[in-house]
């Protein structure tokens, strides 16, 4: 089984760590990975500001990348699912449809796919976790508190294997950030109080760290947490899921 | 509603600059979504109920020209005259047409968002007819002379001090009396006299059933029954997506509709109207004003299984902390971003980008309308009719140029690090919308495509 790492542009930019750890996670478990280097963007900030028509350079280089392997992994619940509505391609239809049923968010692949039981990762914090929105609900990463149904969380499942990790409890569990794309400039006072309020619910809960399978609400609301000074981190799950911390 | 032309975003900032106000807001409907969840999650047949009701309207909007002739013969057989009406001038002017025959020219009216959709209030008025609004929290927003910020709850938006001030000055109450239940009883007894002298009632329809030519008309406070019972003029006003084909079908209905709205398990009262009593006339006006156009749109055609809940406004996260008149429209939040560009595409072009697509919405819809993927929709087709900001499309196709080469990104990608670690000042700064209350992310030394590179060199 190969795996082609797909890391999100805003994640090569400025999260390398986040990427680092996807990277070193993965082979940990034993997959062989990797990193086809002329990847840029899945074409969603274009896509979800209305401009899906302007994508088609991003889809084709996107199919150039990544259809020769049998999974596509990658940390970002967000990314996934707009390739896996929305990428297309006239003249590889049936090459973009293999790559739309074969990429995986990072914590869905792991348990759906790898089907991990254990994991041998230290990280003896208080953690809150956000529920990022297109993972849960697009995704269904974990059940969604608005639906009458059983139930369960993928990315909890996995942090529930890390040594010493104490989760906190959140008076709105999953509740949307407000970075939303181009909406966090466009929208810029709704999405700037939306963060605040996610915030200080996990400050509220006494967290430590605020972690997430999507980087871009990390990005949101670390921007709000340092405004506000405050020490409470940002960080990736693949970077506890892979901590080593005693 | 007039608002100087500012768009979503720029009502949300002017709401935004009272944020203890907002957090109020916020608070309030969410209170309301919980109590939704409580009710939902009571019944579990709860997602059964929902898929059916979906199934339900899935066939009534397949086949709605012949439930709407059938519904039209049992209610005229019933006694009830039907009006049939093209858009919101044509239902304002048959409204006036009937009351004028009448000689009736003060009425009361319950809630009916299709008549705010029509802004059936200003035109009566230029007529020199007086309406009173008889719903508490629309009689509220009435007297303050604004229009309604939800469409279940008009003056959620309104603290209980000032609706007090208003009460003081419009129906002599005691100055500073804010007591809610002080306020209804004095609302109950200005309403009352009202109801006993007014000679027409105008009521919304929630439900018209084809089988039998009758109509539901579901309110908490009574107050539709109040007004068409003591009337000698009914006039039930009506968007034609309000059918259903069977009586039976409200078993489905009323389950999911109060529990959608406001976690009550059903509304205190559901009345149907069947026909006129002896001595009493009874109209509806159907009125399409665009839903056959939106009927027309295969993306759209779902929004018409709308059943007025307002559980997607509760449960938006925007909504709650923008308000409901930043959309400056008769219905608001995420039901209302998907209605309104059909009726006016170049004034609502705001409304689909006024939202993350979180897609909490279609969650608790209890009609299963996929509101975040239409709202994704709506945002293709406005910028394919050209109605984005140029700035914007400028700024996009230079994105495309960059994102579709390699080369050119990871060139990008290196100077806009540079940037940030060695010139911040040009980044940080009141033009960038995001340093206005957030950092930047800091940069690191390298990407990760750079490490890669340095650390793989067998790959």
């Amino acid at each position: 089984m190969t795996v082609g790492l797909f890391i999100p542009c805003y994640i090569d930019q400025f999260y390398p760590n986040a990427a680092i750890a996807t990277l070193t996670l993965l082979k940990k478990l034993g997959v062989d990975v990797v990193y086809p280097t002329k990847q840029t963007c899945c074409g969603q900030p274009m896509a979800n500001s209305g401009f899906e028509h302007l994508t088609q350079g991003c889809n084709d280089l996107f199919i150039e990348n990544f259809s020769e392997f049998d999974y596509v992994v990658s940390p970002s619940g967000s990314c996934v699912l707009h390739i896996k509505d929305h990428l297309h391609a006239d003249k590889a239809e049936d090459k973009a449809l293999g790559i739309r049923k074969k990429i995986y968010e990072l914590t869905e692949f792991l348990t759906d796919v790898l089907k991990v039981e254990k994991l041998t990762a230290s990280f003896p914090h208080k953690v809150g976790v956000h529920q990022s929105c297109h993972g849960q609900r697009g995704l269904m990463l974990a059940q969604m508190s608005e639906l009458v149904e059983a139930p369960f969380s993928k990315p909890l499942h996995l942090l529930n294997m890390v040594q010493g990790l104490e989760l906190i409890n959140l008076k709105r569990p999953d509740e949307c950030c407000g970075f939303g794309g181009t909406f966090c400039v466009a929208e810029e006072a709704v999405s700037v109080k939306m963060g605040k309020d996610r915030v200080a619910d996990h400050l509220n809960g006494g967290a430590e760290y605020i972690t997430a399978a999507d980087m871009s609400c990390l990005m949101h609301m670390e921007g709000i947490l340092r405004r506000q000074n405050s020490n409470v981190k940002v960080i990736h799950i693949a970077e506890i899921l892979n901590a080593q911390e005693f | 509603m007039s608002t100087g032309a500012k768009d979503h975003a720029q009502l949300s900032d002017i709401f935004n600059k009272d944020e203890a106000r907002v957090d109020w807001h916020d608070e309030t409907l969410w209170f309301v979504r919980a109590k939704r969840d409580k009710a939902a999650n009571s019944l579990p047949e709860w997602e059964a109920l929902r898929e059916t009701a979906s199934q339900i309207k899935d066939n009534v909007l397949s086949n709605l020209h012949d439930y709407l002739l059938q519904f039209e013969a049992n209610a005229e057989k019933n006694g009830i005259k039907v009006h049939w009406a093209a858009n919101g001038e044509e239902h304002n002017k048959i409204v006036h047409s009937i009351l004028k025959e009448s000689g009736v020219n003060r009425i009361v009216k319950s809630k009916s968002m299709l008549t705010e959709e029509c802004h059936l209030n200003d035109y009566l008025h230029k007529n020199d007819i007086e309406v009173i609004d008889t719903d508490l929290g629309e009689r509220i927003v009435q007297l303050a002379e604004e229009p309604p910020s939800h469409i279940v709850l008009p003056c959620i938006h309104k603290k209980k001090e000032e609706i007090g001030d208003l009460f003081h000055k419009h129906l002599g109450t005691p100055e500073g009396a804010s007591d809610p239940v002080f306020l209804t009883a004095a609302a109950r007894d200005h309403l009352r006299e009202k109801f006993i002298t007014r000679k027409a009632a105008i009521t919304g329809v929630n439900f018209a059933i084809a089988e039998t030519g009758e109509f539901v008309v579901c309110t908490n406070e009574g107050n539709a029954d109040m007004g068409a019972h003591l009337a000698d003029v009914h006039i039930a006003c009506m968007g034609i997506e309000k059918i259903v084909p069977l009586r039976k079908h409200l078993s489905v209905f009323l389950r999911i509709l109060t529990r959608s709205a406001t976690g009550q398990p059903i509304t205190t009262y559901s009345s149907h109207f069947k026909k006129p009593r002896p001595g009493q006339t009874m109209h509806i006006v159907l009125v399409d004003n665009g839903r056959t156009t939106q009927l027309g749109r295969e993306d759209f055609r779902n929004s018409l299984k709308c059943i007025r809940c307002a559980a997607c406004m509760n449960t938006c996260p925007v909504y709650r902390r923008s308000g409901g008149h930043s959309y400056h429209t008769a219905i608001a939040g995420p039901i209302g971003s998907i209605l309104a560009p059909n009726l006016d595409m170049k004034n609502y072009a705001d409304l689909p980008f006024a939202s993350t697509l979180c897609g909490s919405c279609s969650n608790v819809c209890p009609v299963k309308i996929n509101i975040h993927e239409q709202l994704y929709k709506w945002r293709q087709v406005i910028v394919k009719e050209g109605y984005a900001d140029p700035k914007k499309a400028m700024a996009m196709k230079a994105m495309d140029f960059t994102l579709s080469n390699p080369s050119i990104y990871k060139f990008a990608g290196k100077a806009g690090r540079w940037v940030l670690k060695h010139a911040p000042f040009t980044v940080n700064n009141k033009l960038n919308l995001w340093y206005k209350h957030r950092e930047m992310p800091e940069s690191p030394k390298q990407s990760f495509g750079e490490w890669y590179k340095q650390n793989n060199k067998n790959d």
